[in-house]
Parts: C-alpha cells; sequence; structure tokens
C-alpha cells in the first residue's frame, strides 16, 4: 500500500485519500460509458454497417457527440406520468448507476491502484452488480406504463436467469486461483506458468476458455443488449421500463447501460485475461502501467461484446430462458465439475 | 429429394460474425457530402434544361405535367416570306417557360413528352434555395442548364437509330 501512496504522493491520510478515490469512482462511470458509447456504438456499429457514424461534431471523427448528446438530456424538460409513483419513479434510475458505481470498487487497476481490496471481491462484484435489476423493476412499476412493466418483468426473469451462469462461469476462475480476493486471481494468473513455461504467466482464458465464453455470453445478457435486449425491445416495447423517462434520468440509463458493460469488461478481463498484470513488469511501473493494460484488455473484451450486439438479431423471450436453463447453466456445472477434478488431480 | 450439400457450411452465427467484421475492415461507403462529393450518373435526373431555339410553344410538355409546374407563355409573329412572292409565315415566340422546381417531381414526361428535343436532363443537383420562390427557374436560367447537359452515351452496336441520318 506505501509505494503506491507514495509514488502518487498521497499520503495524505485516509479522509484526503477517500475523497480522492470517491472522485475517481465517480468520473470513472460516465467517462467510461462516453468511452464505450463512442467507440462502439456510434463508430464500430457505424463501420459493420458500412457508414461512418457521426463525422463533424468535434472536429476529429465526431468525438463531441455524445458529449453534445449528454448536454442535449441535461436541458429536456423532466417529465413524470400523472400516475406515477413519484419517489420510486425519481430514484430507480439513481439504484441503476449506483449498482455501477460500486462494482468499481473492487476492480484492481495496479497492485496498489483499488479503492477497496476486499477478500470477496468477484462474490461482492457480482452481487452489486445484480443490484440493478431493483432500479429497473423499480422503474417499469412506477412508470405506471403497461409496456415499462411488461419491459421491467421481462429484465427481472432474464437478469435472474442469466446471473446464475455469470456466477457458475467465474466459480470455475475461483476454483482455480484458489480465492476470491480479485488482487488474488490476477497475481494467480500472473505468478502461473504454462506448462512450465512462466514467460506470459498463465491467463485463466487457457484453461477457463468455457468459463470465458459463458461468462461473455451471461454478461451479454444481463446488459440487455442484442441478442438479449427484449426488456428494452423497441419493436414490441417500445424502451421497455425507460419508457417514460426523459431528460437526465433516462441519461442516467444510458450511463448505467454503458458503465455497466464497461465494469463487465473489466471483470472478464481481471478474472480471465490477467487483469493489469503484463509479464515482466512488477513493483511501481506495474502500478504506472496497470490502468493502462487493463483498459486495453477490457477494450478488447468490449469489442467482442459489442460485435455480438451489432451482428445479432433478437431472440424469441422463451428461446432466451432456454439458453440459460438448457444450455449455459448444465455447461456451467460441467465446467466446474472439470476443473474441480483437475484442481484435485494436479 | 434433398440437394447435395457439397461442403460442410459454417454454423450461421459464426458466418454473420465474419459478415460484420470483414464490413468493419473494409472502407465505409458513405459520401461525407458537403466535404467531398460524388459523381453523379451522367443520366441522373438533376434539373430540366431548356434549348430554347428548339421550342415551338406548343405546350405539350405543359400539359402533360402531372404537377402543373411548367409555366408557358408565347405569342405569334409574322416573318417575311421563304421565297420572293410568297405567303408570310407565322412562328411561334417563346415569351416565358418557368419551371417551378418547388413543384416539380422529376418525373421527366416534359422531357420523353417534347417533340422538338427541347427539354434535356442534366445532372446537375445543387440548386437549393433558402427562398422557395427562387425555385422558379425562368427560361435564361433554364437555358444555362444546357451547358451542363452531357453528351449523351453512344448507341449500343446494331441499335436501332431513329430520326435523320
Amino acid at each position: 500500500v506505501t509505494a503506491g501512496h507514495a509514488l502518487l504522493a498521497l499520503d495524505v491520510g485516509w479522509g484526503t485519500t477517500l475523497a480522492l478515490k470517491t472522485i475517481i469512482v465517480l468520473a470513472l462511470v460516465p467517462a467510461g460509458a462516453l468511452i464505450l458509447g463512442y467507440t462502439f456504438l456510434l463508430k464500430v456499429m457505424s463501420h459493420m454497417q458500412s457508414r461512418l457514424g457521426p463525422m463533424d461534431p468535434g472536429g476529429f471523427h465526431g468525438w463531441y457527440q455524445l458529449v453534445g448528446d449528454g448536454l442535449k438530456f441535461l436541458q429536456k424538460e423532466d417529465i413524470m406520468p400523472t400516475k406515477a409513483d413519484r419517489r420510486v419513479f425519481a430514484i430507480a434510475p439513481a439504484v441503476v448507476v449506483i449498482s455501477t458505481f460500486l462494482v468499481f470498487l473492487v476492480i484492481p487497476a495496479g497492485p496498489d491502484l483499488v479503492v477497496k481490496h476486499l477478500d470477496v471481491g468477484v462474490f461482492y462484484a457480482l452481487a452489486v452488480s445484480s443490484l440493478s435489476v431493483v432500479g429497473v423493476l423499480m422503474a417499469g412499476w412506477a412508470s405506471a406504463n403497461k409496456f415499462a412493466l411488461l419491459g421491467a418483468l421481462r429484465a427481472a426473469a432474464q437478469l435472474i436467469a442469466y446471473e446464475l451462469p455469470l456466477l457458475l462461469a467465474v466459480v470455475g476462475v475461483v476454483i482455480q486461483a484458489g480465492t476470491m480476493s480479485l488482487q488474488g486471481i490476477v497475481l494467480g494468473q500472473q505468478n502461473g506458468a504454462i506448462f512450465g513455461w512462466d514467460g506470459l504467466g498463465q491467463p485463466y482464458i487457457l484453461t477457463q476458455f468455457v468459463g470465458f465464453a459463458l461468462f461473455l455470453v451471461a454478461a451479454q445478457a444481463e446488459l440487455t443488449q442484442t441478442p438479449f435486449d427484449m426488456p428494452v425491445a423497441e419493436s414490441e416495447l417500445v424502451a421497455g421500463y425507460m419508457v417514460e423517462y426523459t431528460g437526465f434520468r433516462f441519461l442516467f440509463f444510458f450511463i448505467g447501460e454503458f458503465g455497466t458493460a464497461f465494469a463487465f469488461a473489466a471483470l472478464a478481463a481481471t478474472l480471465f485475461l490477467g487483469g493489469y498484470a503484463i509479464p515482466g513488469v512488477t513493483g511501481t511501473w506495474a502500478n504506472i502501467l496497470g490502468p493502462f493494460v487493463l483498459f486495453a484488455k477490457l477494450m478488447l473484451v468490449a469489442f467482442l461484446m459489442f460485435w455480438v450486439r451489432f451482428t445479432y438479431p433478437r431472440l424469441r423471450e422463451d428461446q432466451l430462458q432456454a439458453v440459460a436453463w438448457k444450455f449455459l447453466i448444465p455447461i456451467g456445472l460441467a465446467n466446474i465439475l472439470l476443473t474441480g477434478l483437475f484442481k484435485v488431480a494436479f | 429429394v434433398a440437394p447435395k450439400l457439397h461442403k460442410p457450411k459454417l454454423p450461421g452465427l459464426i458466418g454473420g460474425l465474419g459478415v460484420t467484421l470483414k464490413t468493419m475492415l473494409k472502407p465505409a461507403v458513405t459520401v461525407q457530402y458537403p466535404h467531398e462529393k460524388e459523381d453523379p450518373a451522367p443520366r441522373a435526373r438533376g434539373v430540366i434544361a431548356l434549348k430554347e431555339e428548339n421550342c415551338t410553344v406548343c405546350m405539350l410538355c405543359a400539359r402533360s405535367c402531372p404537377d402543373w409546374c411548367i409555366y408557358i407563355e408565347g405569342h405569334k409573329e409574322k416573318r417575311p416570306p421563304r421565297r420572293e412572292g410568297g405567303r408570310e409565315r407565322t412562328v411561334s415566340v417563346l415569351d416565358r417557360f418557368d419551371i417551378d422546381y418547388a413543384l416539380c417531381m422529376y418525373c421527366g414526361i416534359c422531357v420523353e413528352v417534347c417533340p422538338f428535343d427541347a427539354l434535356f436532363w442534366s445532372p446537375e443537383f445543387e440548386y437549393s434555395e433558402s427562398n422557395i420562390a427562387r425555385l422558379l427557374h425562368d427560361k435564361v436560367k433554364l437555358g444555362e442548364w444546357m451547358e451542363t447537359v452531357p453528351t449523351p452515351e453512344p448507341l449500343e452496336i446494331g441499335a436501332e437509330v431513329k430520326g435523320k441520318k
């Protein structure tokens, strides 16, 4: 801990440290949402559809487009339906966003660059990320709109169904690393070896590839992204639970969606791709390079997630449930069983 | 009998990912219009040009226009006879030929129907105006468009040639 603090000249008492950490986390979620939204939603998707996307705002490839959109949302009228449950309606977007903020508390960006080192880091991250269901249900119920309610119920059914494969996918990693701490998992990958050769460490994607695939599919469903976007299916439900939201509350949902994508990508990068660690870098340099390495790996994972999003059409509601209960969960259980057997055998 | 598949197909889900990835790596087809311009096809229907000397004020174009966007006025004049002792000739003179591009729907019937080759398509398309009244092009302006009319492409080999040789 001291190395990191000395490095960043942050050895200034817990109050200032806390304030700084709070500011960083508060800035991270909107920044991550902007980065992912711009890179993938505006640019990668456009090019996958053989067009350019916004090119003029800000001068360089339309980088300012999303910032401008955000500012536009802020000046919109704040509309609330007459029959809405006013207090719940107002709080719901905040609940969604807060669950995203909380995930970032445990994701390490360097040996010392972590807001809070938790021994049950993975467990905590998955637990708080599923809090967003509550916000979604609140939004759908409080809107006093049948489309919003249908969307919220679909979201609840979907998020609960896909929480399980997500968890089962992570259990394989936890068994292999022997710890639930995200720092411990990163160290386990950094200090591991591939058949005795330790040049690359041992990213768990090599042994837990099934887990990685499961994690990506389940994360896709958790984010309600295509092909699992029934809760916000515009052709069926207009915009699902978001249908009555305008202005900055809608902006909260948008930030929540892409901020959560950022969080899940960071989580996947940490669990399966070695997190902030790169071979041969330790100590102070790991603290300096860590955030950039993590960001690069995170963008790689995010590309996979958004690539799928921009390619596939939407599944049907019953197909969605069937995929989770009939395929992903059995595969996840088998993966855990095999991982356990190998862990005991070797 | 079902046709035999000769080579095993890639599962559609993976093939789909390949399609989007390939499209992403190819350059986009978008043309950034105000900054860069696309060459319209030579036969594009941009604007209608008028070759005034060919017009006989027969009104066929104005009558066939579905939008009533062509305004024609003319009068008759006497011209001296061609031969000594002949009768005076009567010719129609075009006073006004306006096309209101705020009404025109670019169907091209006027160009098709003109028996004297007085109307032509030009691929020029950049004549938008901030004032709708200025979309009424008079015969001078319509005549100026003649400069932008491309020479027609040569006929296909073996095509029937109509008109005078």
